[in-house]
Formats: C-alpha cells, sequence, structure tokens
C-alpha cells in the first residue's frame, strides 16, 4: 500500500491547546473567599463537595454542592482567571440546602466551595479536577 | 491462621492477608510432565457461593502467547505493594519456583524458553472447559465478565464485536461491565446490549445530558445462589470519554462515582443481600482506594490493569480479585455466606495452559464459525521474528512490539518522531516465529486506529509525555486512567516518578541527531490512536504490516532511550 504524506496530514494531538498543566491558585480566588467570610475560620466538615476527579471535557464539568443548614454557598474555580462561579443563596423555606451546575475550567485546578451556615459559622470544601488531553487506556 | 493448601483459604477472622503467601505446593509442581488439567482445576469446594471471574479477554478467542510486564512501578501508597511487584520479587513473594508453569503465567524472565516448554496460554474453548468443570462442582456458579472483551482482533473489528458476543453467549455469563466495548460507538453498543441474554451492569454510566442514570445500564443485579441473596454492582472504567474517543459515545458520561457505589451498596443491603460482589473495570490501584473508602462490598473482581494475583488483597473487610488478561487466567473464589455475612473464602487462580487444558467442542466450534470467513486473511504470514527477538507489549515503558510499531510509523510515514499508546493488550511473538496478519491486528486492532502524521513543537510534545506521565504515576490512584507510558520511537527522556506534574520529563532527545528537543522547534510526529474526530491516515495496522513485509525478519536494536529515575 502506498501512502502520499500529503494526503494523510492530520492533527492528532495538535489541535488541544497548551492547557494541560496545573494552574495557579489566582488573587482574584483568595479575594473573593475574603469578601465571602470576612476572613473568618472555616471547618472543614458540613459542606459535601461533588466533583469528577478527572474532568470528561473541561468545557462543562459537573459540580454539585450540599450543606445543610447553609444560607449561602459560594463555589470557586480557583484556576480561572476570573474564579467566581456562582453563589447560591438558600431562603428560609428552601427544603433543602444543595445545588448542581455545570463549570467550565481552563485547565487542571482546585474547584472550592464555601458555604455561610445560618449560625454565622463557615465551611469549605475543595477538589482537584484535573483537565487532561487524554488518549490510550488499558 | 490461613491454611497452607493447593489454594488460599482465609476466614474472615483473619486479620491480614499481606505478606501471607499461601500459594502453597501447587505452584511447586514444577515441570510441566507433572501438570495435568485436573491438577490445575483441582479444588475443594467451598461454602455456599462459587465466584468465577474472566476481564480484558481483548477478544483473544484462540491459544496465543501473553509476556507478563517487567517494569510495573506503583507510586505513593502502592509503592512496592502488589501489583506493583514482578520478575523474581513476585515469585519470592509468591512462593514460586523458577522455571515453574507458575513462573512461566505470572513473571516475565525467561519468557522464550518458557513458553516453548510450557506452550500456548488462553483460548476461550480452554475457558469454556475450566467453567464446566466448576459449574460440575458448583451448578449454579456465577460467571461474571470484567469487559474489554469486544475489542482487540481482526474478527472482532471486522464482525463489530459480534464473534465475542456469540462465543461469550455460549459461555453463558450472568453478568458484566465495560470498557473498549463502547469504541464499537454507542449505536453498536446499544443494539448490542438489548440484545445480551445477561446483565450489563455499570453503577457509574450516566447520561451525559442529563448527569443521570440509564436505564440500559442498571446499577445492580441480584442473584439468588446456594440460599444466598448476592447482588452484583457493576462498575465500568471510569475514563472512557478521556482515554478513548469521547466522540464515538457522546450520550455517555462515567466517572468512579463512588459516592453513588456507596449508595448502591447501602441500598442492596437495605433489600437483603447477604454478599455485595462489585464487578469491576476500574483497575487495581482504584480498585483498592474505592475499597477503603465504600463500605459493604465483600469482593471486588478487578479489571482493566490486566493484572493477575494468585491472592486476593484484602482493604478492610473486602477482598479483592484480580484475574489477568487475554484469556490467560480465570479467577474462582468460593465463598462461606451465613447469617447475612461473608465468613470466609476459598481462591484459586487458574492458569489456562492450553496445551494441558482440554477444549470443549462446543465452543470450539462457535469460534471456528467466527474465523471461517476471514481465515486465509488471518493466517497470512506478513514476516518472522528474529532467533533472539521476542515481540511483547507489557509494561510501564516501551515493548518491543511497541518498538517495531515505532519504526513502521518513522520509516512508512517519513516522521522524525513516532508516538503510540501505552496500552496493556496485545499478544507476545516468540523469537523465530512467523507473524500473521492476524498478530499485527492482535496489538493494533480498535475503531480509531488511523496513523496521523502532524507537526509539534518541542514544547507540545512535552505536555503530552507530561500530560501521559501523570495519568500513570499521580501518586493519587484516583487519578489515574490505568494503562502505560505513551510509546515513543525517535526521541530518548528522563522521567523522574517522583516529581509532580510538569516536571517529570527532562532531557527530550531527538535520537536521529542526538540533539535537544528544541522548545520552540516544530518536529514531524507520526502516531495512531488519537482520540480527537477526523483524524486522518492509513489504518495502523496496513502501516506496520507494509513495514514487516518490507523487513522481512524482524531483528530489532535495544531501546535505552528512556531513563527511569525516582522509582
Amino acid at each position: 500500500m502506498e501512502f502520499s504524506r500529503r494526503d494523510t496530514l492530520a492533527l492528532g494531538l495538535g489541535a488541544v491547546a497548551l492547557t494541560v498543566l496545573p494552574f495557579q491558585v489566582s488573587a482574584a480566588a483568595d479575594d473573593a473567599i475574603a469578601s465571602f467570610t470576612g476572613g473568618a475560620d472555616m471547618a472543614d466538615t458540613g459542606l459535601t463537595l461533588t466533583a469528577p476527579e478527572i474532568a470528561e471535557n473541561g468545557n462543562t464539568v459537573p459540580v454539585s454542592v450540599d450543606a445543610p443548614g447553609a444560607v449561602s454557598i459560594m463555589v470557586l474555580a480557583t484556576g480561572n482567571p476570573t474564579p467566581d462561579v456562582a453563589t447560591f443563596n438558600f431562603g428560609p423555606l428552601a427544603a433543602e440546602q444543595s445545588a448542581s451546575t455545570r463549570i467550565r475550567l481552563a485547565g487542571t485546578q482546585d474547584v472550592v466551595a464555601i458555604a455561610k451556615m445560618a449560625d454565622g459559622t463557615f465551611a469549605r470544601a475543595s477538589q482537584a479536577v484535573k483537565v487532561t488531553i487524554g488518549g490510550c487506556g488499558g | 491462621m490461613i491454611s497452607r493448601r493447593d489454594f488460599l483459604q482465609v476466614s474472615m477472622a483473619a486479620s491480614a492477608l499481606y505478606g501471607a503467601s499461601a500459594f502453597g505446593n501447587w505452584a511447586r509442581l514444577g515441570a510441566q510432565q507433572s501438570l495435568t488439567q485436573d491438577k490445575l482445576l483441582e479444588f475443594d469446594t467451598f461454602g455456599n457461593v462459587s465466584l468465577i471471574h474472566i476481564t480484558d479477554i481483548h477478544a483473544q478467542l484462540v491459544p496465543h502467547y501473553f509476556r507478563e510486564p517487567s517494569v510495573n512501578i506503583g507510586v505513593g501508597s502502592n509503592k512496592g505493594a502488589v501489583p506493583h511487584v514482578t520478575g523474581s520479587d513476585f515469585r519470592k513473594l509468591y512462593g514460586i519456583d523458577d522455571g515453574s508453569h507458575s513462573a512461566y503465567a505470572l513473571t516475565y524472565d525467561d519468557f522464550a524458553s518458557l513458553a516453548k516448554g510450557y506452550g500456548n496460554i488462553g483460548g476461550m474453548d480452554r475457558v469454556a472447559t475450566v467453567i464446566n468443570s466448576i459449574r460440575a462442582d458448583r451448578p449454579d456458579a456465577l460467571l461474571l465478565d470484567g469487559g474489554d472483551t469486544w475489542h482487540g482482533s481482526y474478527t472482532c473489528y471486522q464482525s463489530q464485536g459480534q464473534d465475542m458476543v456469540n462465543v461469550m453467549n455460549a459461555l453463558k455469563p450472568d453478568a458484566m461491565t465495560f470498557h473498549w466495548e463502547f469504541t464499537l460507538g454507542s449505536d453498536r453498543v446499544n443494539e448490542i446490549v438489548e440484545g445480551l441474554p445477561f446483565a450489563a451492569l455499570g453503577q457509574n454510566i450516566f447520561d451525559a445530558e442529563w448527569d443521570e442514570p440509564t436505564d440500559l445500564f442498571p446499577p445492580y443485579k441480584f442473584f439468588e445462589r446456594g440460599g444466598v441473596k448476592i447482588a452484583v454492582i457493576g462498575q465500568a472504567f471510569p475514563y472512557m470519554p478521556i482515554a478513548n474517543p469521547g466522540w464515538m459515545f457522546p450520550e455517555y458520561s462515567f466517572g468512579i462515582r463512588d459516592e453513588r457505589m456507596q449508595e448502591m451498596v447501602d441500598e442492596v443491603r437495605a433489600k437483603g443481600a447477604e454478599l455485595v460482589v462489585c464487578l469491576s473495570h476500574n483497575g487495581f490501584d482504584v480498585d483498592k482506594k474505592m475499597a477503603g473508602k465504600v463500605t459493604g462490598i465483600d469482593v471486588i473482581l478487578s479489571g482493566h490493569t490486566h493484572d493477575a494475583l494468585p491472592e486476593p488483597v484484602l482493604i478492610g473487610e473486602t477482598i479483592i480479585v484480580a484475574s489477568g488478561s487475554t484469556g490467560k487466567f480465570v479467577s474462582r473464589v468460593d465463598l462461606d455466606v451465613r447469617d447475612g455475612r461473608m465468613m470466609g473464602f476459598r481462591h484459586k487462580l487458574i492458569p489456562i495452559l492450553s496445551d494441558v487444558i482440554a477444549p470443549d467442542p462446543v465452543v470450539t466450534k462457535v469460534i471456528e464459525e467466527q474465523r471461517a470467513p476471514h481465515i486465509d486473511q488471518l493466517r497470512e504470514v506478513i514476516g518472522k521474528t528474529g532467533d533472539d527477538q521476542t515481540l511483547y507489549r507489557r509494561g510501564n515503558f516501551n515493548g518491543t512490539w511497541d518498538d517495531l510499531i515505532c519504526d513502521a510509523l518513522i520509516s512508512e510515514r517519513e516522521a522524525d518522531i513516532a508516538l503510540s499508546p501505552g496500552v496493556r493488550w496485545g499478544p507476545s511473538i516468540l523469537p523465530g516465529q512467523d507473524i500473521t496478519r492476524e498478530d499485527i491486528f492482535n496489538v493494533t486492532s480498535m475503531t480509531y486506529g488511523k496513523a496521523y502524521r502532524t507537526e509539534m513543537t518541542g514544547e507540545f510534545l512535552h505536555v503530552v509525555l507530561e500530560d501521559v506521565a501523570d495519568n500513570l504515576f499521580n501518586p493519587d490512584p484516583y487519578y489515574q486512567q490505568g494503562g502505560d507510558m505513551v510509546r515513543v520511537g525517535g526521541m530518548g527522556y528522563r522521567i523522574d516518578i517522583s516529581k509532580p506534574q510538569g516536571e517529570r520529563i527532562t532531557e527530550m532527545t531527538l535520537l536521529k541527531t542526538g540533539e535537544k528537543i528544541d522548545p520552540a522547534k516544530t518536529y514531524m510526529v507520526a502516531g495512531w490512536a488519537s482520540v480527537n474526530e477526523n483524524t486522518e491516515g492509513p489504518q495502523i495496522w496496513d502501516v506496520v504490516e507494509d513495514h514487516i513485509r518490507a523487513q522481512g525478519t524482524i531483528s530489532l536494536e535495544p531501546n535505552n532511550s528512556v531513563t527511569v529515575v525516582g522509582v
């Protein structure tokens, strides 16, 4: 079989942008956390953050948060140029304090959620989400 | 105490299994002349439930050779732990004599000479004989297939998996889970699964659009066996749309979803399950981590990473059974389930030595029917191996099959550098053996096998290597995808396993000039198995066939181009 180079030129991995290395936490994320909590300490229990370990598609990553008794939950993509994703507010009649959304991640980074509880305390949860160019499994 | 017998038997009261190698005299049968089918299958039926586990067959219907890895590096908490133990360390750990049939089946040393003595392994008609024998002891034994079944050969490719479906149906499994099956495309997978006479399970197979469970792939199924209510929960390969082309099955989403696994375990327990079995395609290290997080699973039947372990590994109160790949092993696990819980088990990893175990004639006939329309294509001899040349793939870095494929890509596609996927499937070829078209398909067959040719900068090549290295050497198993390092031709590099992503790969060198790879410079790269849609190029098996035909006899230079440190 004969192959000419011209008719078989194709993009393999080359189509993927150079965004797979871990992104640093931006100062904007720290600022957002500080303004949400006023610098208060954050517990590491009371808030469940569910996100995939490895994103199937970095453009639409399913994320859900659940914090019984919360009045507000903020979600941050700490490595995105604009880390603010969403802040969910729960009124007193809300049956449960949970929410789901899909977010876009610029690259591998920590997704952080912070819940403000009814008593004014805060809880924090984070999960590293890897964005990979993929290929070749077992 | 753990009793030392022909097989491992453990009461769950035993606190730990580590270091308690009970491989026993079964491993010391020694010379082939003492091997008989009866000896290989010998097993005192135990308890009231039997599980039969096969996994990662990769469409290998007929006997062949398969060399186990020489390099299998564990990282993080799995450093030095099974299955990251190879060769003489593995034999020492399990009390296996050098030169024994167990050494041949489970380790790589002296592979070519032992293969000439002990012969082929596998063959689904031999597997059928073993299953029939276990069913003769325990007619209601559960047969569970861990997936990677409908992929990996010429006939499987041509029939879009139908050959494997037909043969597996003859074996009558009770349930199955999935990985490479989805690379047939979701339409074909759905079509097959809708007609399957057994359960297609995956608690982590979700509808991608709504992020909800699917109707076609239920999370679990109940079985009533030996008076015991058994729940089998499926766990498909978590990273299918990442490791394989997601555009082929865009309707589906996967992930580990261990919190849902816990919900399913709790649900089946609430419904009265006395025994919970997880049929998993997670890979061994992921299964270990999951077993430590999810409570209430009695047995994990582990697939994906192709590890064959003579004993289960115990994590908490969960045993993890690893049954190898390519039809080389069948695991039998007998369980004593009383008062709603697993009280003990007896386990045996049965090596399928094709010359010792008689083929089941019914299944032989089914296999021959699948092969008959293609037999001339399959048997055509393309070339042969030199007198000192074994071709194999298994291992964290390039095997000789990979080197040959990379050579083919560089010479046939006029490239500087070749990239070949680090998959763990593909039979081995002995020195002086003919290489047929079937052999080439066995190491290349896939539905996205086009050999691309593209320019990449040195910087991008570095990103690719770092990305794949982190999928293999991330210290957290949940961030690993299984598989091995991308195989590279025409370029050498140094890898420090202990470093984080972005810092592992250094000293990338273009072999033909000896020059360092320049991040800003562009190189011509040929590769195959791209996960991107609309990849163009000839099929990889045609590229490899042309190369082998041109070479005639294959003799490869030893490949010392990768330096591994930080182990």
